[in-house]
């Protein structure tokens, strides 16, 4: 496996790829301006234009954070929906509270489904959740700690390669089946819907929703400036080097173990961020969000753009929902079988994803 | 003197059977009598155990008992309108129906419980031995005993043996209450359970000796729901290895992750459908579909897996999380494929009439026949994948192919094949566990989605690469499931044994049956 260390002096191709991906970001941060036009200008970009495209920039977190840990690690987690979920979910216990007696039983501070479900008081994990600064650290908290113990016991006992994502899918399968109870206290199927506002602004506002598309669109630079910041350090280097020669790393006297933790708890708590960020965006969490498949989904666009490459992993997450929603409303029966060619197709023809064509092309 | 002889023979033979008859006869009169007469008359019929009473006394409860001004009891039918003495046609111009009222009415319940007791219907018995449980009067201890003694169906007889030893439990006598104590006592069903409870309210002077009897039902009561457990157990865990011994070949001794497993198991349901469809109309071949779909399923199941193998994942040796990613892109192709084809409701296959309804196992545990069918079938191919691997030329060249790739080559094995045939052979058996899981489970295009991850985990539970392992891994992964059932539900249960499973691989990260030597790497 060829490793893409990042080389001191930056190729033409590096350099037309930056200028792009500035030019991109540029872009999208005139969106939310273009879309405030009169719906008659030119220039005009629709609600749904801007909406789908905030989600789209949490799944680019999501990339990021999957890439970090397969691409430069080689920790191919199918499990990081649940981080991804779970942040959702703390953010959405918080928007939850917020809704206070607005609900449709009027209750004061339990949510509608406790009052449905009987519930007399708040249960204990739910408390602390009216605050905002809490509900987002418990947005990276949660996910991180889950990581950690996870990714403790699996790296311990050096459980490598297919094991461990067969044991982070279990992860998420469970997870899923989990949240699925009513009695878990986290609204069963249904899940947390029926969002009132975020830090004193409504969501459906046309404000608020610029101003999250912001958030998202800063919280994804910021991710990519912190993965290329750590995988270009020492850190980032041993990190490929477990990633190609695990045993060797190990001999050369380096902690694998404590490196791959690290990577994959903060690979988790991005994930968790990017999940938090989502939900305000869609309006909804619910069980569905920790199917393995949409985990394994995740991973595709990672495959797609180029694994192993920032830039690739936030380009394959844009392009293959791009490609699902075109193809989900001209086609819907075919999407299935599109996204089963792509994990095809990307594995066998093109296994450094759309970035390695274009080097490929140079080179 | 022979003459006399022969006429005091045929006086006496005569005389036995017109004895009986006047009884009857007797009795039957009574029935055209005042309430009380009548009360009477049901009793002596019911204690009478004559079979031609059953009808008669039946119509006077449903009030088609029909009396002719001189007295002449008829019973009007569906068929038309009889004699109650002699079954003989009759005429029903001048009858009139016959009036009971309440206390008749008791006594014909009664008297129809008894006889329904001795009758030759099974149903009828069972119902009757029903009936007598819940009047509980000690009034019918003979009769149960009599008819305890004659009975041979296992299940009727539990139901009899319940009803005397209730019956026992209101007698005024003891001892005889004792008896019915100590019946009660093994019994081992909540409905024994709920008469002690019972009498100990109602008889003070018997509390030692029934709490006693109690404390040994509920053990009885323990013991059997733990052997239900175990059964439930045992047949998740043979659902579990059909699923994962395919699994085991393809994963397990050749290293290829293949998470379209899943979808073999579904196309193998799908191809039990399609033979049964085929099936349906020929009536000679109608109850043998689902044998006929054994063959099917494998050879459909294992073609697709050798198109698998030589078409794309033999592009990916060695690189086992491409190849995951790339054989869940297939999976997904094939369950969409498999929806669009046969629509994505629920399809249903029916179960041959051979392999339907419960068994009765004695002590009254209850086993669903295609429970169990599927648990024999699971064991059958296990047994039938072991023989393959040990004893075939092909599971020669499989083993020698898995352990040195170079040097079976260069004994002249063509490792190509082996690996088609080896992973044909895995796909086809998962087309197997889709016949079996089509008979408990819905057959759905998402059909495989559900037991992939739990295989994978009863693969590596059991230790890679072994069969042995994977037997005992599915056994066990299914009956702790079902232990934990009553305790945590049945999500909880299996979030449980998954973090179970987790911390189980931190203690032995090879499984229950690590491999040794060279092959082990």
């Amino acid at each position: 496996m060829s490793a893409t260390i990042a080389t001191p002096t930056p190729s033409r191709l590096r350099l037309g790829l930056r200028a792009a991906t500035i030019a991109v970001i540029l872009l999208l941060a005139l969106m939310p301006v273009l879309n405030r036009l009169p719906a008659d200008h030119a220039l005009h970009i629709s609600d749904f234009v801007v909406s789908i495209t905030g989600k789209w920039i949490c799944y680019a977190i999501l990339a990021l954070a999957i890439d970090l840990a397969w691409g430069y690690a080689g920790l191919l987690s199918l499990g990081h929906g649940a981080f991804f979920a779970l942040g959702g979910y703390a953010i959405g216990m918080h928007l939850m509270r917020l809704i206070g007696p607005r609900g449709v039983y009027g209750h004061p501070v339990l949510p509608d489904f406790m009052v449905f479900l009987g519930y007399t008081d708040l249960p204990i994990f739910w408390w602390g959740f009216q605050s905002f600064p809490y509900a987002l650290f418990m947005a990276l908290f949660v996910p991180g700690v889950l990581a950690g113990v996870v990714g403790f016991l699996a790296f311990r006992s050096r459980i490598t390669g297919v094991y461990f994502s067969i044991i982070t899918q279990a992860m998420t399968y469970a997870l899923m089946l989990a949240f699925f109870r009513n009695d878990m206290g986290f609204g069963g199927n249904n899940g947390f819907t029926d969002f009132k506002e975020l830090l004193g602004m409504p969501l459906n506002a046309g404000g608020t929703r610029a101003a999250l598309f912001y958030a998202s669109l800063a919280t994804l630079v910021g991710t990519y400036f912190l993965c290329a910041w750590i995988t270009r350090s020492k850190l980032g280097r041993v990190l490929i080097a477990v990633r190609d020669a695990e045993s060797r790393v190990r001999f050369l006297g380096y902690s694998v173990t404590q490196a791959k933790l690290f990577v994959f708890v903060l690979s988790a708590m991005i994930s968790g961020l990017a999940g938090a960020l989502y939900v305000p965006q869609v309006g909804i969490i619910n069980p569905g969000e920790f199917s393995p498949g949409n985990s394994i989904e995740a991973v595709i666009w990672v495959a797609v753009g180029g694994r192993g490459t920032l830039i690739g992993a936030a380009l394959g997450a844009f392009s293959v929902n791009a490609m699902k929603t075109w193809l989900t409303t001209i086609a819907p029966d075919l999407w299935l079988f599109a996204l089963g060619g792509l994990f095809v197709a990307v594995t066998l023809l093109l296994p450094k994803g759309l970035l390695g064509l274009l080097r490929g092309r140079r080179s | 003197m022979t003459r006399a002889l022969f006429l005091i023979v045929l006086l006496l033979a005569a005389s036995l059977p017109a004895h009986a008859q006047d009884a009857f006869l007797d009795a039957l009169a009574g029935l055209a009598g005042g309430f009380t007469q009548q009360a009477e008359a049901a009793e002596r019929l019911g204690a009478g155990g004559d079979p031609r009473a059953l009808p008669v006394l039946r119509a006077l409860a449903d009030g088609r008992l029909l009396k002719r001004p001189d007295n002449t009891l008829l019973i009007r039918a569906d068929a038309g309108v009889t004699e109650a003495a002699t079954g003989a046609a009759a005429d029903a111009a001048g009858a009139e129906p016959v009036r009971i009222n309440n206390r008749v009415r008791v006594a014909l319940r009664g008297a129809i419980g008894r006889l329904a007791l001795v009758s030759p219907d099974a149903a009828e018995r069972a119902a009757a031995a029903e009936a007598v449980y819940r009047t509980r009067s000690a009034e019918n201890i003979p009769l149960l005993e009599a008819a305890l003694a004659r009975e041979s169906v296992p299940r009727i007889r539990d139901q009899m043996a319940l009803a005397l030893a209730a019956s026992r439990l209101v007698a005024a006598d003891a001892t005889v209450q004792r008896q019915g104590i100590a019946a009660l006592a093994g019994a081992g069903t909540e409905g024994a359970r709920a008469l002690l409870l019972e009498a100990r309210n109602a008889t003070p002077a018997l509390g030692p000796e029934i709490d006693a009897a109690l404390v040994s039902l509920d053990r009885v009561i323990a013991v059997k729901r733990a052997a239900e457990t175990l059964y439930q157990g045992l047949s998740l865990g043979s659902v579990l290895l059909l699923a994962a011994l395919g699994l085991a070949v393809t994963f397990g001794v050749m290293g290829v992750i293949n998470m379209a497993h899943g979808e073999f198991v579904m196309l193998g349901a799908y191809a039990t459908v399609v033979v049964q469809d085929a099936c349906r109309g020929i009536p000679w071949l109608e109850p043998w579909s689902l044998p006929l779909a054994v063959p099917a399923a494998f050879l459909v199941a294992g073609l697709a897996g050798a198109m698998l193998e030589r078409g794309l994942i033999r592009h990916l040796y060695g690189r086992p999380l491409e190849t995951l990613l790339m054989t869940f892109g297939v999976g997904m192709i094939l369950q969409q494929a498999v929806r669009l084809a046969f629509g994505a409701q629920n399809r249903e296959v029916i179960s041959p009439a051979w392999m339907m309804g419960t068994l009765e196992l004695p002590g009254g545990l209850m086993v669903t026949q295609n429970r169990l069918w599927v648990i024999v079938f699971s064991l059958v191919v296990l047994g039938l994948t072991i023989a393959a691997i040990r004893f075939t030329r092909f599971g020669l060249e499989m083993r020698a192919v898995t352990q040195n790739r170079r040097i079976a080559a260069t004994m002249g094995i063509r490792t190509g094949r082996v690996d088609a045939l080896t992973f044909a052979f895995g796909s086809g058996i998962a087309g197997m566990a889709g016949v079996a899981l089509s008979q408990i489970d819905n057959v759905s295009p998402n059909l495989g989605t559900g037991y992939i991850i739990d295989s994978f985990m009863v693969v590596v539970f059991g230790g890679v690469g072994s069969l042995a392992g994977t037997l005992v891994g599915a056994l066990s992964l299914g009956v702790v499931n079902k232990l934990l059932e009553p305790y945590a539900g049945a999500v909880l249960a299996k979030v449980a044994v998954l973090v179970g499973l987790m911390l189980f691989i931190q203690r032995k990260p090879r499984g229950l049956f690590p491999q040794k030597g060279r092959a082990a790497g």
